[in-house]
């Protein structure tokens, strides 16, 4: 009877599972979403915690866990918008280690005695604990690499045989799974050894990956924390784990594969590549010449301009720029001049990055526009401003075939009439590629630190309203 | 976009109908008097795990549609729902450290997975309402 009530309770809590996600499709119904995701793990939860199974003594210590949880949980929900990448990868991390356990009691369990072992079953365990670890660990590592924390570091770390020691780290464990799954209890000395070849493949894939390559990393960390929860769910044969674990692993499998066309890369060579070390034969070449302007130059390009198309990237989140780069839309906007914004697909360090930072700034999503459809208006843009943006407006993607990231669909940046580009120094960027688009010469670079020279152009413009 | 939501919705329908048939046929075979100790292949429990496989590949081709149809706009804040959703975890978590075992460290590795995922479900639902509260229309944002 009350096995009944469990199952249905899943079964609502499925359903809303599938609205909470599909509401994501429109802003306008995304927060419906979020309320009918809470409502599911509500019902999730209570129909788990009415489980026969459960021992009344027990309780306690679970609002105890419950709490405890809710106390890390929610100052994690207050980072500054330019920290989410982190919080992500730490919550992706945070999935990880509670799959990983869960399937380490379980297994103990197992070879005990305690519970039913099949073979179904403990293929699923290791599924579950491979899985779980290496995404405990690798998301730390990409926390900590995103957190750029000083003993982690966040360029890629690169040796002879890398790939070699990775796969043959992952066949070893997935040699000792195999050999669990023929004999459990003869073989059950090899589960730490899965455990641990599982939260040491976990750094050892995230070490050779750089900036640049966060985003795709970040979504594929997201598909496995999913799929852990999957495997979960067939060791304890239950669906509500299964279909849950199912939509989150669809979803990370969907917005990597959207950051590698982004990219024009392939998952193999995201992983395995290990991108973003410095071209010293490039930047050895001969020396090119660069234009700077003011920031009062630049002022006076954009008002005279009428079409108006900035170009954002992760340099604007770091300077934390996005508020003084919302008043320069909106003197320009009351001026009759019209601005759009191109969001890259991979700009900034996790999908849709650029987005959110923007609409903190309550820049109005209407004038979010995406790489494709604003490519073919580059041009009749004015004035296009780069803003801590790179490798997304980089030409050399489009001509350069030694260029590392010849192929990757850039914004045509270079195509507007004129180009503005906000940056610190003539280093170049994450991915450490030069960048043709700064010796054009229609190009005028703005030195300076992003919210600085954003803040310049912002006060300009108004001061001029005013005069 | 009418059809293509109802199609989704049709498929989820099967997922779960399918996951309910398969439960229900757990449990009729669990409450036969005869299997005290059912043996590890029997044929319940291989009809069993294919039908959670069943639901693991329709709730896969159901995820994949949705998601392909979320706003690019909001594929920061779908990130952390979905981190909120994986947290699903917890149900593991709380089975496994509320059940009785010989020994209470299995409870404490529930309990610390209760805790990891319990922050996952806070903290993802909390901020991904957070980011999304701060996207409005044109209209509503000027001043």
């Amino acid at each position: 009877m009350n096995d009944t009530i469990i199952q249905l309770a899943y079964l609502a809590a499925t359903a809303l599972f599938i609205f909470s996600l599909k509401w994501m499709n429109d802003p306008a119904t995304a927060r419906r979403g979020v309320l009918a995701g809470v409502a599911a793990m509500v019902m999730a939860i209570a129909g788990t915690l009415i489980n026969p199974g459960i021992l009344a003594g027990n309780y306690k210590w679970i609002a105890l866990a419950v709490i405890l949880g809710t106390v890390i949980g929610v100052p994690l929900s207050w980072v500054p918008l330019t920290a989410v990448p982190q919080r992500t990868a730490l919550s992706h991390a945070f999935g990880g280690l509670a799959a990983g356990l869960v399937g380490v009691a379980e297994f103990y369990l197992m070879a005990s005695g305690q519970h039913e072992v099949t073979k179904f079953r403990v293929g699923a365990l290791c599924a579950e604990v491979l899985l779980g670890f290496l995404t405990f660990t690798g998301s730390l590592m990409a926390a900590g690499k995103l957190q750029e924390l000083k003993w982690i570091p966040s360029r890629p770390v690169t040796y002879r045989g890398q790939n070699l020691i990775n796969l043959s780290l992952l066949a070893v464990a997935i040699i000792c799974c195999v050999l669990l799954v023929v004999n459990p209890t003869e073989y059950r000395a090899l589960f730490p050894v899965v455990v641990l070849l599982s939260l040491l493949f976990g750094v050892m894939l995230i070490i050779p990956i750089g900036g640049a390559d966060m985003p795709t990393v970040i979504a594929l960390l997201n598909s496995y924390a999913g799929l852990s929860a999957v495997a979960m769910g067939f060791m304890m044969d239950n669906k509500l784990l299964i279909t849950a674990g199912a939509l989150d692993g669809s979803s990370g499998l969907i917005l990597s594969i959207i950051m590698c066309k982004a990219m024009n890369r392939s998952f193999t060579n995201v992983l395995f590549g290990a991108f973003g070390q410095v071209q010293a034969a490039a930047a050895g070449g001969e020396k090119k010449t660069v234009r700077s302007c003011t920031p009062t130059d630049a002022a006076q390009l954009m008002e005279a301009a009428s079409l108006v198309v900035i170009v954002p990237g992760y340099g604007m989140a770091v300077a934390q720029a996005q508020h003084r780069v919302r008043e320069i839309y909106d003197e320009l906007t009351d001026r009759g001049v019209s601005v759009k914004f191109a969001i890259h697909p991979v700009a900034g360090r996790m999908p849709g990055h650029m987005n959110v930072l923007l609409a903190e700034a309550e820049i109005p999503y209407d004038d979010l526009v995406e790489m494709d459809e604003i490519n073919p208006e580059m041009p009749q843009c004015d004035v296009c401003l780069v803003i801590g943006a790179n490798d997304v407006v980089n030409p050399a993607a489009r001509t350069d075939k030694s260029s590392p990231i010849f192929g990757m669909p850039i914004i045509d940046a270079d195509k507007a009439k004129a180009v503005l580009a906000i940056k610190r120094s003539m280093n170049p960027g994450f991915a450490g590629i030069e960048n043709a688009l700064y010796y054009d010469e229609k190009t005028l670079m703005v030195f300076g630190d992003a919210k600085a020279v954003t803040g310049e152009i912002a006060k300009h413009l108004a001061g001029e309203e005013a005069a | 976009m009418k059809h293509l939501s109802l199609r989704t919705l049709v498929s989820a329908g099967i997922a779960l109908a399918v996951g309910a048939l398969a439960r229900a046929e757990a449990v009729a075979a669990a409450s036969l008097p005869i299997p005290v100790t059912p043996p590890p292949e029997s044929h319940a429990a291989s009809m069993d795990y294919v039908g959670t496989l069943f639901v693991f590949m329709l709730a896969t081709f159901v995820g994949l549609d949705i998601i392909r149809r979320v706003s690019r706009l909001l594929h920061t804040p779908l990130m952390s729902l979905t981190n909120a959703i994986s947290a699903i975890a917890v149900v593991g978590s709380i089975l496994i450290a509320g059940q009785p075992h010989p020994n209470f460290i299995y409870n404490a590795l529930g309990l610390v997975a209760i805790v990891a995922s319990v922050t996952n479900i806070v903290s993802g639902f909390l901020i991904t309402d957070r980011m999304l509260k701060m996207f409005k229309k044109r209209e509503g944002a000027k001043r």
